[in-house]
């Protein structure tokens, strides 16, 4: 009897897929179980539920909040991040990054001892009437400063990419230097512009640590889903895991709609160095 | 004074005064100091200085987007994320024309240079022939007193690069201000300016018409760029002594001492299976380094090795036979002391 031989096929070692499947495991099991264990009936009650979706409005209002006030400084501290030599660079840059090291409850921590009552701007804002700890103004700062070193590292990369030539031909042009910004420099680096904004919303969107601790948990003002979930998981489980639910569902979009970018940076894009 | 009038000063020293409606090829080997011309003449930052005077208006401080200098870099440099017409546009947009009036004239631009029909396209999508074409409209669209172009046609295949060649030609001729265009092609140089400044090691080695730059080269790159043989040394009585330390003999010395460059046409050297006797004044072994047909002759890279230059001669295929040419063969060159022609540097 002839039998077909079979293709060969590059051999994987146990050594290394067991860990590998463990990992993935790790991962899936409890989304798997967020899945299995919703309690599907009750999803569009209980979404519907005033507490939550006035949640939900605050969590939209503050991470929309965030993702502007991040794009409004964060872009020209990139800019400048990448393109202006100063002293003392190396250390600006570590300052930007650490929010993302840093533990968001020593973050709220921090917030309150800058702009708390007796924080060093305390004095500087009560003169001005602005009252930031425990208000929602104080919960969209709080995720600005987790979420803005998302866009400030993906921008500040997309920045020191790009090809001068287009800048300096924009300005022989005719262009002043903030126009070249805003026709040539600003639209060649859209594409990072839109992931780090993407990964910014989704950050400030998830953060806890900072808000409880700087804007506090006040239903209505400060009290955002991920506040609502961890409250809800003690009095009304099945709501937490419904609106847990939510959130990966938002999540899992944003992830969709990075694909293109996110997961195959590599790939050509406008403005990168042919 | 119509016209530019410039001196640079850091990586590049130069001078340069020229009237409006000439255009000026700027040559020179790699690192001579081309780009950073173009550059400093555009305001952009540049190893070099550059005291500009444009028209009788000092501009020297004038940020790059008051200057009213036309800057096209080596691929054309296009704006990937707006289409050709959008890219013509650009300039005029900065200046404050209106975006119907900016479309209009940039169309009428893109037709003037032969493509208006990709005007949706993006720059992506465009041949590099086209893209240095729309380059070319999006430069001349704002009317600049300053033309620089840089390297406009290196970067083209043959076909390409005769086609954009004659819209520069057509459009230089026409255009009032100064131009400055740096090539690697003498014929580009030839066929698209009235003036030729050499650049070498930062210095301008020789600033005249295309036409003594080809018949009296003043720099060795040059004259090796025109084919010919070119060795920098100083000039003595009767002769030449090469950097090297060879001496060279010629029938017709300068009349002063000093550094000079010898120059001798490829057709001018002789070869030689022995050495030969008699008349020739400068002869020295050689080994044969490469041999390539030009036209119907034959063109012999040798390779000192008595401690002469190395030389190209250019011989008939005859002549190639009865001497049994071919790589690593030893030769004597030979060159008659009437055919060395001296050029003080």
């Amino acid at each position: 009897m002839i039998t077909t031989p079979k293709a060969v096929r590059p051999r994987v070692p146990a050594l290394l897929w067991i860990p590998a499947a463990g990992a993935l495991v790790l991962i899936v099991l409890p989304l798997a179980g967020l899945v299995v264990r919703a309690p599907w009936a009750q999803v569009l009650p209980r979404l519907t539920d005033p507490a939550v979706t006035e949640s939900l409005r605050l969590s939209l209002v503050c991470s929309f909040a965030a993702l502007g006030l991040s794009l409004l400084v964060g872009v020209p501290l990139a800019w400048l991040l990448a393109r202006v030599e100063f002293p003392g660079k190396a250390l600006v840059r570590a300052a930007v990054l650490l929010p993302l090291v840093l533990p968001p409850v020593v973050g709220g921590v921090a917030l309150l001892l800058a702009f708390g009552r007796n924080g060093l701007a305390g004095p500087l804002l009560d003169a001005a009437g602005v009252r930031l700890p425990f208000t929602t103004a104080g919960a969209v700062l709080a995720e600005t400063f987790v979420a803005l070193p998302f866009l400030t590292l993906s921008v500040e990369g997309a920045i020191a990419g790009l090809d001068r030539r287009h800048e300096e031909v924009a300005a022989t042009l005719g262009s002043g230097p903030l126009r070249v910004f805003g026709t040539v420099t600003l639209p060649l680096v859209a594409p990072a512009l839109a992931a780090g904004g993407a990964l910014a919303w989704a950050r400030a969107l998830g953060e806890f640590g900072a808000t409880i601790t700087f804007a506090g948990n006040l239903p209505g003002e400060t009290q955002t889903l991920p506040l609502a979930v961890y409250l809800l998981l003690q009095d009304d489980p099945d709501a937490a895991i419904v609106v847990s639910l939510l959130l990966l569902a938002v999540s899992a979009a944003l992830l969709i709609a990075l694909r293109a970018r996110w997961l195959s940076p590599l790939r050509s894009r406008p403005g990168a160095l042919p | 004074m119509k016209g530019l009038s410039a001196r640079l000063s850091g990586y590049l020293e130069a001078e340069l005064d020229v009237p409006a409606g000439e255009t000026v090829a700027v040559v020179g080997p790699n690192g001579a100091g081309k780009t950073t011309l173009l550059r400093a003449l555009a305001g952009l930052p540049a190893r070099s200085a550059a005291d500009l005077t444009l028209d009788g208006e000092r501009v020297t401080d004038l940020p790059p987007h008051l200057r009213a200098a036309g800057y096209v870099p080596q691929d054309g440099g296009l704006f990937p994320h707006l289409s050709a017409v959008r890219n013509v546009a650009y300039g005029l947009r900065a200046r404050g024309t209106s975006r119907q009036q900016a479309r209009t004239v940039a169309q009428d631009w893109l037709n003037r240079l032969g493509v208006a029909e990709f005007a949706a396209r993006r720059p992506a999508e465009l041949s590099g022939g086209q893209a240095q074409r729309v380059a070319l409209a999006r430069a001349l669209a704002v009317r600049p007193r300053l033309l620089l172009l840089d390297e406009p046609l290196s970067a083209l295949d043959v076909t390409a690069r005769a086609g954009v060649r004659h819209a520069l030609r057509t459009h230089l001729a026409e255009y009032p201000g100064v131009c400055l265009i740096v090539t690697h092609d003498p014929v580009d140089a030839l066929a698209l300016a009235n003036r030729m400044l050499v650049l070498e090691d930062g210095k301008v080695a020789q600033d005249a018409s295309p036409g003594d730059v080809t018949r009296a080269p003043r720099s060795a790159w040059v004259a090796r760029l025109l084919g010919r043989n070119a060795y920098p040394g100083t000039a003595d009585d009767g002769g030449i002594v090469l950097d090297d330390g060879f001496r060279l003999v010629t029938a017709d010395p300068l009349p002063g001492n000093g550094p000079a460059l010898a120059v001798i046409h490829p057709e001018d050297v002789a070869l030689y299976r022995s050495r030969p006797e008699g008349s020739p004044r400068n002869t020295w072994p050689a080994r044969v380094e490469l041999v390539t047909p030009v036209g119907t002759r034959l063109r012999v890279a040798t390779r000192g090795t008595g401690g002469g230059p190395d030389a190209v001669a250019e011989i008939t295929p005859a002549a190639a036979a009865d001497l049994t040419l071919a790589e690593g063969v030893p030769i004597w060159v030979t060159i008659k002391a009437t055919e060395v022609t001296l050029t003080p540097l």
